[in-house]
């Protein structure tokens, strides 16, 4: 009796530490692994979950949509929703963008936004699909916590004169 | 003026915190537990607006959401879901779905005004969603497929008001929209 008694609190407090865990990860800030070279060289190219880059993504951007050009967000692909992607955010709702290698521009219909890939020869991104809505992005990628040669804030960065404003 | 500092000494300070202490922790699970449940079980929207009338009221309404069935993939044409607006992200829409990926829909581009119909296919990941009342409302009509990723829920079941309680029939639509 008294060890049934022992192994339902455990079952609980670890219980109670997931929901907790949980909560955390979806308000607040969590954990990815990034693969794949679309990235490189802020992330490292590879195929391995494991050997990928882990990261910090904060969520607290979510609750009023605020991004600045440059951030980089990570958010689900259009085509699979159980997917996750990284990408670097170029522009917002209400911009124009030039497309690389074409002199056309493109206005980014309200509530999307543009993504690409830092590798653009490597990278499946909006040249690809287009612009995504802006209720696919799960978070922002503050920081990388693992390899520890790489630890650090991931900096902004904009590629320049592709939008304007009007 | 000492004695008053000496009773306060007195008091069980280091209980009264553990006690504080507790009593947030208690607070914060509760919390964490509403969180989880509202986020992956069920949930409850409040809808307005006419877009889906008459299987919902024009304001008022509370349903519940099944949030299992979205991230299982379980969401069938006729479903109602509710999902992030494309056009603006903080806004929640609830809308039928009418065709999955792959498939072709056929649709009344202008309702009110004219007969004729357009054929779309449904790209890959995407999904067809229209309001139940052609006339007022703002869907795939008007912005094109959606990706899958921004349904966050299926709706099964009006909560209130009491009078209308039961469950939302999944597959009206199609005799409604012709």
């Amino acid at each position: 009796m008294g060890t049934y008694h022992h192994l339902w609190s455990i079952a609980k407090k670890n219980a109670m530490a997931v929901v907790i865990g949980i909560t955390i990860s979806d308000r607040f800030v969590t954990f990815v692994s990034v693969t794949g070279e679309s990235m490189h060289p802020t992330f490292t190219g590879t195929n391995s979950v494991w050997r990928g880059d882990f990261v910090l993504a904060e969520r607290r951007c979510l609750e009023q949509y605020k991004f600045s050009h440059g951030d980089v967000v990570l958010f689900k692909c259009p085509s699979n929703h159980k997917e996750l992607f990284v990408k670097r955010l170029i522009a917002l709702p209400g911009e124009w963008i030039q497309l690389p290698g074409s002199l056309n521009v493109t206005k980014i219909p309200e509530g999307h936004c543009w993504v690409e890939g830092d590798n653009p020869a490597r990278s499946w991104d909006s040249r690809a699909f287009g612009p995504i809505p802006l209720g696919l992005v799960q978070g922002r990628v503050t920081h990388i916590i693992w390899p520890p040669s790489k630890i650090g804030q991931v900096e902004r960065k904009m590629p320049e004169g592709r939008i304007s404003s009007d | 003026m000492s004695g008053f500092f000496r009773r306060v000494a007195a008091l069980p300070w280091r209980s009264i915190a553990g006690e504080a202490f507790s009593g947030t922790f208690l607070v914060a699970q509760a919390f964490c537990a509403v969180h989880v449940v509202d986020e992956y079980v069920c949930s409850v929207a409040f809808t307005e607006g006419p877009n889906m009338l008459p299987a919902i009221n024009l304001a008022g309404d509370v349903v519940a959401v099944d949030k299992i069935s979205a991230r299982l993939s379980k969401v069938a044409p006729g479903d109602v879901v509710l999902m992030v607006s494309p056009l603006d992200p903080s806004r929640p829409i609830v809308k039928r779905i009418l065709g999955m990926e792959g498939d072709s829909v056929t649709y009344l581009v202008d309702p009110g005004n004219s007969d004729t119909s357009k054929t779309v296919t449904v790209p890959q990941g995407h999904v067809w969603v229209q309001g139940d009342n052609i006339y007022a409302s703002r869907d795939s009509r008007l912005f094109g497929a959606v990706p899958y990723g921004l349904i966050t829920g299926k709706v099964f079941c009006r909560v209130w008001p009491p009078k209308g309680f039961g469950p939302i029939d999944s597959n009206q639509s199609q005799s409604q929209s012709q």
